[in-house]
């Protein structure tokens, strides 16, 4: 399995080669190179940030259809997410939902919010006894496991080793599925419902275990539309089921702070938005966070509510969630037996991926970060954007990895250009006094084709970047 | 022999928003060149404990630092009040920093014996009223 499996994808007929997306990836993944972004896989994280961003909506997330989660086998279990609730005007019933999905055609529910309480149960007792690894790092938002896998290897040993509720519910739901049904695992399809390209890209390249059990990822702004009306019909039914198995904790996974809350400490912090859980990771590589227990990071804006793929705005809707879980019981779901006990841990490690590293050795590296030192040098500094990368510094980082070159820099090859003419000049005067004729002017041909060389690739560039800025939104 | 990496940052007097961007900078190039995850978190430490003491106690400074594949090689030096009792200024938990700088969270008299904790060779110069210089060095 490819351990850089991407959701985020790009339309290459809908990239315009603007400057947008390389500039507000927050891991530098992204590149124009032939007025295409080019995403590193290696860097990506599927945050979705620019797939946010990108004003041409060029950046997608591969999904799965429901038509293939419904389809394909025999018997069908969904499992929304928690944030999912958050997404409905006046909802004040979970089962509304669930047996909305079921009228949908799914054959049963299975919520992901029970998983999360269950994963709450068991993160309380592992804080509990592993004060060693304070403060411990929240591992639901695969995106951040991601981040600090190739990003912060000091804090790998404070990932909390449990499987995210998204995975804890799909080993459940595949047991129960089998129970009720009678068919073998192939013939059964676990269908997650996603807020974020993040959970597609834990789907397809999970971390903690070797293979997820979830078999297929559909998007919550690809089910809202087809959602509502079966809502609506359940809704008017007088015997609705009542199918809920989460609480209170376990929908407010849904929202930052939600996991941290189910914990029952005040000795935690809680981040959102990528940008900020950055920070927090500096910090706490630095031991700057004392006394904490628990750091809860979530790559999104306000938690999964913010996730990309979803419809609501994420404040309105933590809002809502947080009506929604008013008058419920603080928890459905319980650790209380072994099965349940069993689906939670980590069934393997995560392994620092030094993908940054500028060579294949420290030898290389370290002549290689000299080499991008004195190129920045040189280049100008204005992290303009225009070579494609980022900033003047990720490009003398491509330079150097071969990806790149200096050329590439407009600033440097206006500078080349009147090196050029200087020399050109006192060639010409050298010209004028007779001085060595024939060779003289030899020179001054080659250096007159160079000129013209360097003066084409410098009016691509600039027909390229007026073409940027006339697709540039105000 | 690659010739060494030269780095240096200016440490502004009370900017505490700025504090910790030249630890960050470094720890950055460390794990591009590839130096042990242990290696680059005793320099980050060390080098934000300094940064800190700048800000907090001298009238800033400069810190300088040189990276080749062996070591990292850190010199804060900063022209501030001086260091009256090392000896003291050493022991954890001893610090001369003002209540308002503590309510702030620092202060916990942490920096110095940290510094030395975590980097392989510490040297304090110190002259009251004239500044002091600390070199550090972690090695690879």
């Amino acid at each position: 399995m490819d351990k850089f499996w991407h959701s985020v994808r790009l339309d290459e007929s809908l990239c315009e080669g603007c400057f947008n997306c390389i500039k507000h990836c927050p891991t530098q993944a992204i590149r124009v190179r032939n007025k295409k972004a080019r995403i590193n896989s290696e860097f990506c994280i599927d945050c979705g940030e620019c797939i946010r961003i990108c004003p041409h909506h060029a950046k997608i997330a591969q999904t799965d259809t429901l038509e293939h989660a419904l389809g394909d086998r025999k018997y069908n279990v969904v499992m929304p997410a928690p944030s999912l609730y958050g997404q409905f005007n006046n909802l004040d019933d979970v089962n509304i939902v669930l047996n909305a999905l079921k009228h949908m055609g799914f054959d049963d529910v299975y919520e992901v919010g029970a998983a999360a309480e269950i994963v709450s149960e068991l993160s309380r007792e592992y804080i509990a006894s592993h004060p060693k690894q304070y403060p411990l790092i929240s591992t639901a938002c695969p995106s951040i496991v991601r981040l600090i896998r190739v990003r912060f290897p000091n804090l790998i040993d404070h990932l909390m080793p449990l499987l995210p509720p998204i995975e804890v519910a799909a080993k459940l739901a595949v047991k129960k599925a089998m129970q009720d049904s009678g068919l073998s695992r192939e013939e059964i399809g676990i269908t997650f419902i996603t807020p974020c390209p993040s959970k597609v890209a834990y789907v397809n390249s999970p971390l903690g275990l070797e293979k997820s059990n979830v078999d297929y990822a559909v998007a919550i702004k690809d089910v809202y539309p087809i959602l509502l009306p079966h809502m609506k019909a359940v809704n008017q039914q007088k015997d609705m089921e009542d199918i809920v198995i989460s609480g209170k904790i376990g929908v407010s996974w849904g929202r930052s702070g939600g996991e941290a809350g189910g914990l029952f400490t005040d000795d935690y912090l809680a981040a959102d938005g990528i940008r900020n859980v950055i920070r927090v990771l500096e910090d706490m590589e630095d031991e700057k966070l004392e006394n904490l227990k628990f750091v809860e990071l979530n790559a999104c804006d306000g938690g999964c509510v913010g996730g990309v793929l979803q419809v609501e705005n994420p404040y309105v809707a933590a809002v809502k969630l947080m009506r929604l879980r008013k008058y419920m019981p603080v928890a459905r779901a319980h650790a209380d037996n072994a099965e349940a006990r069993a689906a939670v841990p980590w069934e393997r490690h995560v392994d620092y991926e030094p993908v940054y590293n500028l060579g294949n050795s420290m030898m290389e590296s370290f002549s290689r970060l000299n080499q991008v030192e004195r190129l920045l040098k040189k280049l100008p500094g204005l992290d303009c954007g225009s070579c494609g990368a980022p900033t003047c510094r990720c490009l003398a980082e491509d330079i150097v990895r071969g990806q790149a070159t200096e050329t590439d820099c407009v600033y440097y090859l206006k500078e080349n250009l009147h090196k050029l003419s200087q020399e050109v000049a006192t060639l010409s005067e050298d010209i004028g006094k007779e001085k060595n004729g024939e060779e003289t002017l030899c020179m001054l041909r080659q250096y007159m084709e160079r000129i013209r060389e360097e003066m084409s690739e410098l009016d691509n560039k600039e027909a390229e970047s007026k073409h940027n800025d006339s697709t540039r939104p105000d | 022999m690659p010739e060494e990496i030269t780095l240096s940052y200016d440490v502004r007097k009370d900017d505490f928003t700025r504090a910790g961007e030249a630890s960050a900078d470094v720890k950055l190039k460390l794990k591009q060149m590839g130096v042990n995850p242990e290696a680059v978190r005793k320099v980050a430490i060390a080098m934000y404990e300094g940064e800190i003491n700048m800000v907090i106690h001298a009238n800033g400074g400069k810190i300088t630092v040189a990276i080749s594949p062996e070591k990292i090689h850190m010199v804060l030096a900063d022209v501030g009040p001086g260091i009256e009792d090392i000896e003291k200024a050493m022991q954890p938990g001893y610090s001369t920093a003002p209540e308002e700088i503590r309510n702030l969270g620092f202060g916990a008299g942490m920096g110095l014996p940290n510094m030395k904790k975590y980097t392989d060779y510490m040297h304090i110069d110190t002259e009251i009223g004239v500044g002091t210089t600390i070199t550090m060095e972690v090695k690879i």
